[in-house]
C-alpha cells in the first residue's frame, strides 16, 4: 500500500516537474519572439542608420539631381515636392477628417452614420496602390497630365479614414454630462461641438492628425502615377512633382552605385522624421488611449 | 450690454453645422463608392475583350503581345500573403502572450513602443533594406542551404535568385507583425483577471494557465487579428514590389521570383502605353480592392462581434 502511494507520489512529482519544465520552455519561446521582432525592427533601422547617414551632407538637401557620375547631387526637388504635397494633403484632409470624426461622435447614430462609419473603415483597409489608380481615373486622366494636386488628392484619401476614426473615439470619450452643461448654459450645440467637446480632446485629435502626417509622408505606391516624379525644383501643384518616397524608389531600384547611396540617405531624413513625429505624439498625449492602429 | 443672440439665429447655425459635417462625412462614403464605379469602369475595356473569366483564368501575362491573363498576379499574391501569414501569425501571437501574460511592465512598454515602431516604418525602406540587406543574405546564406537539405520538395527546388517569393513572404511578415500583435494583445487585454486567476488557483502552471484562460477564449479575436493581417498583406505595394522579382508566373518554388497583384499595377501602369494594357492593370486593381474590401470588412464583423 505505502509502496503504491510513493510510487503515485513520485509520479505525480515528476509530471508536475514536466509540466513546470514546458512552462519554462513556452515562455523561453515567446520571449524569443519578442527578441525576434525587436530585433528586425533594429535590423532595418541600424542599416538605415549606418548607411544613410555618413552620406548626408548640406548639398543633399541644397542641390538637384545631377546626372549619373556628376558628384554632389541631392534631392532639392524630392524634398520640397514631399513638403508641398502633404501640406496640400493635410490642408484638405485634416478639417475633412475631424469633421468627418466629429460627425459620427457627435450625430451619429442613424443608418447615415454607420454607413459613414463602415465605408471610413473600408477605406483606410484599401491598398494605397488601389488609391492611386482610382485618383490616375479620377483626376490624371481628365487632366491628361500627372500633378502634384493629384498626388495630395490621393495622401489625402489616405489620411481621411485615419483621423476621422481617431477623432471619434476621442471625442466618445468626452462624458455626456460635460456637453449638457455647455447646452444648460445657453451655448449654441455648434459652440459646444467645437469648444468644448473637440477642444477638451484636442491633444489626442492633434496626436491622430500628427500620426496621419507621419504615415502620408512615407507612401510611395500612391504617388506613382498620380504626382510621378520631377527631376527639376517645382512648386507649380499642376506638373509633376517629385516626393521623397518615389525618388528613394527610383534611385533604390536603379543601377547607379551613386544612387543607391542617395537612396539610403534619403531613406534616413525619411526614418527620422516619421520617428519623431510618432514619439512627438506620445509626449503630447498619453499612451495607449485612442492611438491610430493601422 | 451684452447682446443675446436670437434663438431662431442659434438654431440657424446649428443647422448650417449640422449640414456640412453631415455632408463632408457623406463625402468619405462618396469616395469610396465611386472608387469602386472608376474602377470597374476604367477596366471595362479588358473584361470586354477577353472576358471577365478567361481574363482571371488565363496564366499568360505578356504586355509586349498584348495578351493579359491575371491567374499568375493573382497566384503571387496569394502565396505570398499566406506564406508571410504563416510567418506572422505565430510569431504575433507570441509576443502578444509575452507582453500581456509574461513581460514585467517596463519590458513590455519598452518592446510595445519597438514593435509599434516597426509599424511606422515606411514600405519603402523596408524595401530597400530588403533589396540591399535581406535579398543578399537570403541568396548566399539561406537559400542555398534549404536547396541543399530539402530540395527534394517542391518548393525548395531551382536556383537560389534572392528575389522571390520568399523573400517577398518574409518582408511582408515584417510588415503585417505590429498589425496582428496589437489586434491581439487588445484581444488578451478583454479576457477578465479573474479567469486567469482561477486557472492558477486550479493549480495550472503558466503556459497551462495561457493555454486554458486565454488562448481558449480568444480564438475568435485571433482570427479576426489573422484576417486583418492578411488583408494589410494582400494589399502592400513597395516592399514587395522591390523584393519579389516581377515575373508573373506560376511555379511551384518559392525561390523563383513571381508577382502581385499590387506590385504588376506599381511596375506596369506609369509606362503602360495601350488602352487595354492600362484596362487590365485597373482591373487587377479592382480585383485586389474586391479581395481587401471582402477580407477587411469580414476582419471587422469579427471584430465587432467580439467586442
Amino acid at each position: 500500500m505505502s509502496i503504491l502511494r510513493k510510487q503515485i507520489g513520485d509520479f505525480t512529482r515528476l509530471r508536475y516537474k514536466r509540466r513546470k519544465a514546458l512552462s519554462l520552455w513556452m515562455t523561453f519561446v515567446l520571449g524569443l519572439a519578442a527578441v525576434a521582432a525587436s530585433a528586425s525592427l533594429l535590423a532595418v533601422f541600424s542599416y538605415v542608420v549606418l548607411r544613410g547617414a555618413p552620406e548626408l551632407t548640406l548639398s543633399f538637401f541644397m542641390n538637384l539631381p545631377k546626372p549619373v557620375g556628376e558628384p554632389g547631387g541631392g534631392m532639392l526637388n524630392a524634398f520640397v515636392g514631399s513638403l508641398l504635397m502633404v501640406l496640400l494633403a493635410s490642408a484638405i484632409g485634416i478639417p475633412w477628417g475631424i469633421a468627418t470624426g466629429m460627425y459620427l461622435s457627435e450625430y451619429g447614430r442613424g443608418r447615415f452614420a454607420f454607413c459613414v462609419r463602415f465605408c471610413a473603415e473600408m477605406l483606410s483597409s484599401v491598398p494605397s496602390i488601389v488609391i492611386g489608380l482610382f485618383v490616375y481615373v479620377l483626376i490624371v486622366k481628365p487632366m491628361q497630365r500627372f500633378s502634384g494636386i493629384a498626388g495630395a488628392f490621393a495622401l489625402t484619401l489616405i489620411m481621411v479614414p485615419l483621423i476621422a476614426r481617431n477623432t471619434e473615439e476621442l471625442l466618445k470619450l468626452v462624458p455626456q454630462h460635460i456637453r449638457e452643461a455647455g447646452l444648460a448654459l445657453g451655448v449654441p450645440r455648434w459652440k459646444v461641438t467645437l469648444w468644448i467637446v473637440l477642444r477638451g480632446s484636442l491633444s489626442g485629435v492633434m496626436t491622430g492628425v500628427i500620426l496621419g502626417i507621419a504615415r502620408i509622408s512615407g507612401e510611395t505606391a500612391p504617388l506613382l502615377f498620380t504626382a510621378l516624379n520631377n527631376r527639376f525644383l517645382s512648386l507649380a501643384p499642376d506638373q509633376p512633382m517629385a516626393s521623397l518616397p518615389v525618388q528613394i524608389y527610383t534611385y533604390a531600384i536603379s543601377p547607379f552605385e551613386d544612387w543607391n547611396r542617395q537612396a539610403w540617405s534619403g531613406a534616413f531624413v525619411l526614418i527620422l522624421f516619421v520617428f519623431v513625429l510618432n514619439i512627438m505624439t506620445r509626449a503630447i498625449f498619453k499612451p495607449g488611449l485612442g492611438r491610430v492602429r493601422d | 450690454m451684452i447682446k443675446t443672440p436670437k434663438r431662431k439665429d442659434v438654431r440657424r447655425a446649428d443647422r448650417i453645422f449640422f449640414w456640412s459635417l453631415r455632408v463632408l462625412a457623406g463625402l468619405v462614403i462618396l469616395a469610396l463608392v465611386s472608387m469602386g464605379l472608376f474602377l470597374f469602369d476604367a477596366s471595362e475595356l479588358a473584361i470586354h475583350k477577353t472576358g471577365f473569366f478567361s481574363f482571371v483564368l488565363s496564366s499568360d501575362w505578356d504586355p509586349v503581345r498584348d495578351v493579359y491573363g491575371a491567374l499568375p498576379v493573382i497566384y503571387g499574391t496569394f502565396v505570398s500573403s499566406l506564406l508571410s501569414l504563416a510567418i506572422a501569425f505565430p510569431l504575433s501571437v507570441g509576443i502578444a502572450l509575452f507582453l500581456n501574460e509574461i513581460a514585467p511592465a517596463n519590458l513590455a512598454r519598452v518592446v510595445g513602443f519597438l514593435i509599434e515602431m516597426l509599424a511606422a516604418i515606411p514600405s519603402v525602406i523596408f524595401g530597400l533594406w530588403g533589396i540591399f540587406v535581406l535579398v543578399p543574405w537570403l541568396r548566399v546564406h539561406v537559400q542555398p542551404f534549404f536547396i541543399q537539405k530539402l530540395g527534394f520538395l517542391p518548393v525548395f527546388q531551382g536556383p537560389a535568385y534572392g528575389v522571390g517569393m520568399f523573400s517577398a513572404g518574409l518582408i511582408l511578415s515584417l510588415m503585417i507583425l505590429p498589425t496582428i500583435s496589437s489586434l491581439a494583445r487588445e484581444v488578451f487585454a478583454a479576457i477578465p483577471r479573474t479567469q486567469r486567476e482561477s486557472a492558477l488557483a486550479l493549480g495550472a502552471t503558466r503556459w497551462e494557465m495561457i493555454k486554458i484562460a486565454v488562448l481558449k477564449s480568444s480564438k475568435g479575436g485571433l482570427f479576426a487579428a489573422m484576417m486583418l493581417g492578411l488583408g494589410r498583406a494582400l494589399g502592400e505595394t513597395m516592399a514587395v514590389t522591390m523584393v519579389i522579382g516581377n515575373r508573373a508566373q506560376i511555379v511551384s518554388s518559392l525561390f523563383a521570383p513571381a508577382q502581385t497583384m499590387a506590385s504588376v499595377v506599381a511596375n506596369e501602369y506609369a509606362e503602360a502605353t495601350s488602352d487595354i494594357h492600362l484596362s487590365a492593370l485597373a482591373l487587377v486593381g479592382f480585383l485586389l480592392f474586391a479581395v481587401t474590401f471582402i477580407t477587411s470588412g469580414l476582419a471587422r464583423v469579427l471584430i465587432g462581434r467580439v467586442k
